[in-house]
C-alpha cells in the first residue's frame, strides 16, 4: 500500500515527493498536466535563493527556513549558482537603498569600483550597491525537471489521473482554493530576454518604490526579469504596463538590454495565505501543503521537510495551523 | 471627529491599503491605528482582485475607493463607476495625475471630473493642490471635502507649504479638509492636525515602515495629539523668551 499520494507536480508537490523518497517512503504523484510546465506558477519563478533580501518585507520564518534552501536543492541535484545578490537603485531612488540596507542583514556596501569588479558590464553605472554574498540562485525549470527525473529513476512516475491511495497530500497550489477559502492568488508577471551583449553573473535587484524587480542570469545570454505583485487572483496575460515596468528596470540596469530579444512573457498567480507564509493543514485523510507565495523555491524545502516529518511521525510541524477557516 | 458628506467617522486617520508586506500585517496596522476610513485603489489592482477586496471589506470600516493611476477625466469617471458598483458607496477619492514623476494632481481635469461625478450622484473627495482658486472651483463643482497634498505621493516630506495649508483652512472654515499624501512621520501628521485640518490620509509612511503596525499606532497617537493641541488653542510663537515662572526680586535664602 502506498503511504501517500501527492496531488500536484509543481515545486511543492515534487519537493515533498523528493523529501519522502529520500527517507525511503515512495509516494505516488498525480497531476493531470503530467508534469511540471507552463500551466503551474512554479514555472515562472525567478529561482532566487535570497533569504536575506526577502527579509526586507517577509516574516522572520522566511529568512530562518530560507537559509537552508540552497543546501536542500543541491542535495536534490539542482545546479546552484553561488554568486550572491547585488542590490542596486537608480540614482533617483537612492533613498530606497538605505531603506533596504536598514531592513536586511548580511550585506556589504559596495562602491562603484567594487561593482565594476563584480560585474564588469556595470562599470560606471552605479555609485553604490549592497552585496549579499551568501545568496544564490537556480534555474527553476531545470530544477523541477531534475526532481521529476530523479523521482522517475526511483520508479515514481507522475500519473495524469488515477485514484489516490494512502494519505492524500494536496499540493495543487491555487487550484486548492476549493478547499482552502483563505488562499488567494497574487499575480506575478515576468519576462525572459536574450541579450548576449550584456554579461551578468549574479542576481541583480533593482529597487523600485513599488515592486522589487530582479534580473536573474539563466546562462547563454538569457535573463529572467521579474516580477510584479498584483492582488488580482487569476491567470491573465501580461499587461502592457507591467511589461513596460519590467523592461524599464532592465534598461535602467544596462542600456544594452534595449537590443535584447523578448523570448517570453509569462504570468501566473502565486498561492498565498493572508500572512504570506506557507501552511500545512491536516483534514481527515488529507494533508494540504500550500501558500508558498513568492517563496516557492526558497521555502519548498522547509515545507517538504515538515510535511515528511508529519507523515512519518504524526507530529505538528511549525507551518501546521490548527485555527483556520 | 470628522464628518464627510454627513457621515461621521470614528477617527481622523484615513489609511491606505497598498504596499503592506502582507494582508495580515495590513489588518493589524488598521487595528492598531483605529483608522476611520480605508482607502483602496481600483485601477492598480485591476478589476479582478476579488480576494483582496474581500480582505478590505473585512476591515469593517468605511471604504473610500480611489482613482489612483488614472490619467484622464474619462478614465477617472469609468473607474469611479466601477468603484461604486464594487464597494456599494457613492464616495470616491478623485485622483487624476498628469506628471508621473511628481504624481502632481492634474487640477484642470480634476475640476471637470469632479463636476461630472458630482452631477452623477457621487460624493467626491478630490486629491488636489493647496491652491485657493482650484479649491474654490472644486467646491463650485460640488465637492464638500477638499484633500490638498502635503507633499508628492510617497515622498514622505511632510507639509511642503504650511502657509498655503493654513490659509486654505482660514478661507474654508466650514469645509472638511484632509491633508492627503506626503506624510512621512507622525510629527507631519500632528502638524496637519495642529493647523486645524479635519483628517490626514496616508499610506506609504505606514505600509513601508520596517514595522507597519507600530508606525500605524504612532500615526494615530500623533493625530490625536495634534487634534487635542488644536482644540486647546495653542500659544503664538514669539521672538523673545517669556519666563514661565516670573520672579520678582531674589529668593530669600534666609
Amino acid at each position: 500500500m502506498t503511504a501517500a499520494t501527492i496531488l500536484g507536480a509543481g515545486v511543492m508537490g515534487l519537493a515533498i515527493a523528493s523529501e519522502l523518497a529520500s527517507r525511503g517512503i515512495m509516494p505516488r504523484i498525480i497531476d493531470p498536466a503530467g508534469g511540471p510546465g507552463p500551466h503551474g506558477c512554479s514555472w515562472y519563478a525567478g529561482g532566487m535563493l535570497a533569504p536575506h533580501c526577502e527579509a526586507e518585507s517577509a516574516e522572520p520564518a522566511v529568512l530562518h527556513h530560507g537559509l537552508k534552501a540552497a543546501e536542500w536543492w543541491q542535495a536534490n541535484g539542482a545546479d546552484i549558482t553561488y554568486e550572491g545578490t547585488l542590490v542596486l537603485a537608480p540614482s533617483r531612488d537612492r533613498a530606497e537603498l538605505d531603506r533596504f540596507a536598514r531592513l536586511t542583514r548580511s550585506h556589504d556596501t559596495v562602491s562603484a569600483q567594487e561593482i565594476a569588479a563584480l560585474e564588469p558590464d556595470l562599470e560606471d553605472r552605479f555609485q553604490r550597491g549592497l552585496l549579499y554574498r551568501t545568496e544564490a540562485h537556480l534555474n527553476p525549470r531545470e530544477a523541477l525537471r531534475t526532481l521529476r527525473d530523479r523521482l522517475a529513476a526511483q520508479g515514481i512516475e507522475i500519473e495524469p489521473d488515477g485514484k489516490p491511495s494512502g494519505l492524500i497530500v494536496d499540493a495543487r497550489g491555487l487550484a486548492a482554493r476549493d478547499a482552502l477559502p483563505d488562499l488567494r492568488g497574487v499575480r506575478g508577471e515576468m519576462l525572459v530576454l536574450r541579450c548576449p551583449e550584456v554579461t551578468l553573473t549574479r542576481t541583480i535587484r533593482m529597487l523600485h518604490p513599488r515592486i522589487p524587480l530582479y534580473i536573474v542570469p539563466r546562462g547563454d545570454g538569457l535573463y529572467m526579469i521579474g516580477a510584479t505583485m498584483l492582488e488580482t487572483g487569476g491567470k491573465h496575460r501580461v499587461t502592457a504596463r507591467s511589461a513596460v515596468e519590467l523592461l524599464n528596470a532592465a534598461y535602467a540596469l544596462h542600456p544594452g538590454f534595449a537590443e535584447a530579444e523578448i523570448v517570453e512573457l509569462g504570468s501566473d498567480a502565486r498561492p498565498a495565505f493572508p500572512d504570506n507564509l506557507p501552511r500545512l493543514r491536516r483534514r481527515g485523510n488529507t494533508l494540504y501543503a500550500n501558500g508558498l507565495y513568492r517563496h516557492g523555491y526558497l521555502l519548498a524545502p522547509a515545507v517538504a521537510r515538515m510535511a515528511a516529518d508529519h507523515i512519518q511521525t504524526g507530529q505538528k510541524p511549525e507551518f501546521m495551523d490548527e485555527n483556520h477557516p | 471627529m470628522p464628518q464627510f458628506y454627513g457621515t461621521r467617522v470614528e477617527s481622523a486617520l484615513m489609511l491606505g491599503t497598498a504596499q503592506y508586506p502582507s494582508p495580515s500585517i495590513m489588518a493589524d496596522a488598521f487595528r492598531a491605528s483605529g483608522a476611520g476610513i480605508a482607502t483602496v485603489s481600483l485601477r492598480r489592482e485591476g478589476g479582478a482582485g476579488q480576494d483582496f477586496h474581500k480582505l478590505i471589506k473585512g476591515l469593517d470600516i468605511p471604504i473610500l475607493p480611489n482613482t489612483a493611476g488614472c490619467h484622464s477625466l474619462r478614465e477617472a469617471v469609468t473607474t469611479a463607476q466601477m468603484a461604486r458598483e464594487l464597494f456599494e458607496t457613492p464616495w470616491i477619492k478623485l485622483e487624476i495625475i498628469r506628471d508621473d514623476d511628481t504624481l502632481c494632481p492634474d487640477v484642470v481635469a480634476l475640476v471637470e471630473a469632479a463636476r461630472v461625478l458630482s452631477d452623477d450622484g457621487f460624493q467626491v473627495f478630490p486629491y488636489c493642490t493647496e491652491d485657493l482658486s482650484v479649491c474654490g472651483r472644486l467646491l463650485d463643482a460640488g465637492c464638500r471635502v477638499l484633500m490638498p497634498w502635503g507633499a508628492p505621493i510617497g515622498s514622505g516630506r511632510g507639509l511642503n507649504n504650511p502657509y498655503g495649508l493654513r490659509s486654505l483652512r482660514a478661507h474654508f472654515p466650514d469645509v472638511p479638509l484632509v491633508v492627503d499624501a506626503g506624510i512621512g512621520l507622525p510629527s507631519h501628521a500632528a502638524q496637519a492636525m495642529e493647523l486645524g485640518y479635519d483628517a490626514v490620509l496616508l499610506n506609504t509612511a505606514v505600509a513601508r515602515a520596517g514595522d507597519p503596525v507600530a508606525m500605524a499606532r504612532a500615526m494615530a497617537l500623533a493625530i490625536e495629539a495634534g487634534q487635542l493641541a488644536h482644540a486647546a488653542n495653542p500659544i503664538e510663537a514669539r521672538d523673545m523668551a517669556a519666563p514661565s515662572t516670573p520672579v520678582f526680586g531674589m529668593a530669600s535664602l534666609g
